[in-house]
């Protein structure tokens, strides 16, 4: 332990100029825009997520990072200084992709020591960074291996080793644990999460599709979608927040509903059913309500029941149809399809003794605190 | 079990498969080969096999100068296909930082002697080279530089095609390591091309040791490359001297090739997926 405590002093001691800043960076090929005029700053210390789906612009954005794409406009600053127009190997940057990409013709020492050897580390240093990193990832006792002799989850541990000897000031982690699976992932997860507590200086910018990822790592999440920047937030102010409905679906799940303003706190979903929402000033025309499947009860609300009244204020009961029954385990997801429209509400309630049959009529209903309404878009 | 699925991978249909091989393949690929073998040790073949067996014909050999025509040929293809892969390697390399354009315009330009008859290269090679200042006829540079050309495009298509399979994660995850472009190069592009270039030599050395029409155009008198004194030694009747030059130019090939197949590095066993 004494050791360990050690290691993550020295290198800790080794880490400086963290943070990242993207400075109104486009990136294109040809006519092609994948980053459009991006614009976020990752302090120093912290884990930044970078969510969306593929094609959102999240790597290209990492790849900007680490200079192996070149902005059309605006500039990339590492911990203050703009490194815009340097190589990829003059950054100072630590990288852990997909693929490992660990040196197939050499041992897991020599992967190690590569990125000391090319920052002309001195010789007698290099042993004790190597044995330092390993242990931080727990891959000591594994430095005489080739990566062909190591399991998926042991090769990412060594790339994550390999991108930390060099105490980087910042971490770019580009899906690394995309090709593991979901046991695995889960304790990278939690190693990494390890890490970030050890390292406080170390910046990380981590590109993901997996909300659960970003959700468990992230001090802040930037959801992208379409090469912009869509939000950007920690991930409980995304989740009881969204700003669009994309970010709505994307941290967490969501009831998406098609709505219209109805006066300062209400609106009304098509043929004319009325909901009480979080008060937020109020607004006209077209809006999209966000009901987040946990917050919705199945039955009457327990206290005073009926529809919306003065009396109680707070509270939304619909009635509708169970068009879907799907049990969880620990849960049930109840889909309710509500009349005249037809629109859809997903329940997720603890797992029920007696679930409803399909077909049967029954009542949902969800505080209005937790009726979030959102800009018009991205409904089903 | 379905009819058409039997039909090819039933037991019978194996057998069938292989039968057709052997008799459509083997005559055309092995027999001939087979038979040079045969007839190096023939006293004479006058029926449909060798009327008696000897070794004079390698005894002949052993005292001429076969052996001068043997190393001249190593000499030739080992500078040939050491020059080729050099040059097919760096232009591989280079050329991945060119527009598509320019690229497919260097790829055109190697194939091209590949594509032109190597007769016709060999003439060319001896009227472009015949006047100063570029005065090389008559020297043993030409068969030298004739050979390299011929082969080149070989090693810059296969080095190529291993450019275009190597994962750009690892050069961009050594780049990020601080490593710079020449550091990339050497400690982690040619080791994990290092399979695909020790085939290109192999094959470069092969086609270069079996080369005769151009050279036919350019050898000089003290440069005979073995397949010059094979086409002479069948040409004044000599067969089976022919045959015993063929055996020992075929035998050579193969060891070196061996040989060079053995040079592998630990990149070379690709990684379980």
């Amino acid at each position: 332990m004494n050791v360990r405590a050690a290691n993550v002093r020295a290198m800790n001691g080794g880490i400086r100029n963290g943070g990242i800043r993207f400075d109104g960076v486009t990136v294109a090929y040809d006519a092609t825009v994948v980053l459009d005029d991006f614009d976020l700053t990752v302090e120093p210390g912290e884990v930044m997520a970078l969510l969306g789906p593929s094609g959102s612009g999240k790597t290209t954005a990492l790849r900007a990072v680490a200079g192996f794409v070149r902005p059309r406009t605006g500039r990339v600053l590492i911990g203050g200084q703009d490194v815009t127009a340097l190589p990829p190997h003059r950054r100072g940057i630590g990288m852990v992709v997909q693929q490992y990409a660990l040196f197939p013709h050499m041992r897991v020492e020599a992967n190690v020591a590569f990125g000391l050897k090319a920052r002309k580390v001195p010789r007698g240093e290099i042993a004790g960074r190597v044995a330092e990193a390993l242990e931080m990832t727990g891959m000591d006792g594994f430095a005489e291996r080739y990566p062909r002799e190591l399991s998926g989850g042991q090769q990412q541990r060594v790339a994550i080793a390999r991108a930390l000897a060099v105490r980087p000031g910042v971490l770019l982690l580009d899906e690394p644990l995309s090709a593991l699976d979901a046991r695995l992932r889960a304790g990278m997860l939690t190693e990494l999460a390890r890490l970030h507590r050890e390292l406080p200086g170390l910046s990380m910018l981590y590109v993901t599709h997996d909300q659960s990822e970003a959700l468990t790592l992230a001090d802040r999440i930037a959801v992208m979608d379409r090469a912009r920047l869509r939000d950007c937030g920690t991930p409980q102010s995304l989740y009881r927040a969204p700003g669009s409905a994309f970010t709505a679906s994307f941290v967490g799940s969501a009831n998406l509903l098609a709505a219209r303003w109805c006066g300062e706190d209400a609106v009304e979903l098509d043929g004319g059913v009325r909901i009480r929402v979080r008060g937020s000033g109020g607004g006209e025309g077209e809006a999209t309500l966000c009901i987040r499947p946990h917050l919705i009860g199945l039955g009457e609300p327990p206290g005073p029941s009926g529809p919306p009244s003065p009396d109680v204020p707070d509270m939304n009961v619909l009635h509708g149809a169970v068009t879907g029954l799907q049990w969880r385990g620990a849960s049930h997801r109840v889909t309710v399809s509500l009349p005249p429209s037809g629109a859809e509400l997903t329940a997720e309630v603890r797992e029920l003794s007696s679930p409803p049959a399909l077909g049967e009529k029954v009542s949902v209903h969800f505080a209005a605190a937790d009726a979030v309404v959102l800009p018009p878009g991205g409904t089903p | 079990m379905p009819a058409p699925y039997s039909l090819v991978h039933g037991r019978g249909a194996r057998w069938a498969l292989r039968a057709l091989f052997l008799v459509l393949f083997l005559p055309l690929f092995a027999l001939p080969l087979l038979v040079i073998a045969a007839a190096s040790f023939a006293t004479g073949w006058s029926g449909a096999l060798p009327n008696g067996a000897t070794t004079a014909h390698y005894a002949d050999l052993a005292r001429g100068d076969s052996a001068d025509a043997l190393l001249v040929s190593l000499l030739t293809a080992a500078a040939a296909s050491g020059l080729a892969l050099l040059t097919g390697t760096w232009a591989a390399l280079a050329a991945q930082a060119l527009p598509r354009r320019v690229r497919r315009a260097v790829n055109a330009l190697f194939v091209l002697p590949v594509a032109v008859p190597s007769v016709v290269v060999g003439l060319a090679f001896l009227v472009a080279f015949s006047e100063p200042p570029l005065l090389l006829n008559g020297t043993r540079e030409i068969v030298v530089i004739a050979h390299t050309v011929l082969v080149t495009a070989f090693a810059h298509q296969s080095v190529t095609a291993a450019l275009a399979r190597l994962d750009p994660a690892y050069e961009q995850s050594a780049a990020s390591l601080g490593a710079s472009p020449a550091r990339v190069l050497w400690q982690v592009k040619l080791p994990l091309l290092l399979p695909s270039l020790t085939a290109a030599a192999g094959l470069c050395f092969a086609l270069s040791m079996g080369e005769l029409s151009a050279t036919m155009m350019l050898y000089p008198p003290d440069w005979l490359p073995l397949p010059v004194r094979i086409h002479a030694a069948t040409d004044r009747g000599a067969l089976f001297t022919g045959a015993a030059l063929a055996v020992v130019l075929m035998a050579t090939t193969l060891a070196v090739l061996l040989a060079v197949s053995r040079i592998r590095s630990k990149a070379s066993y690709r990684q379980p997926s």
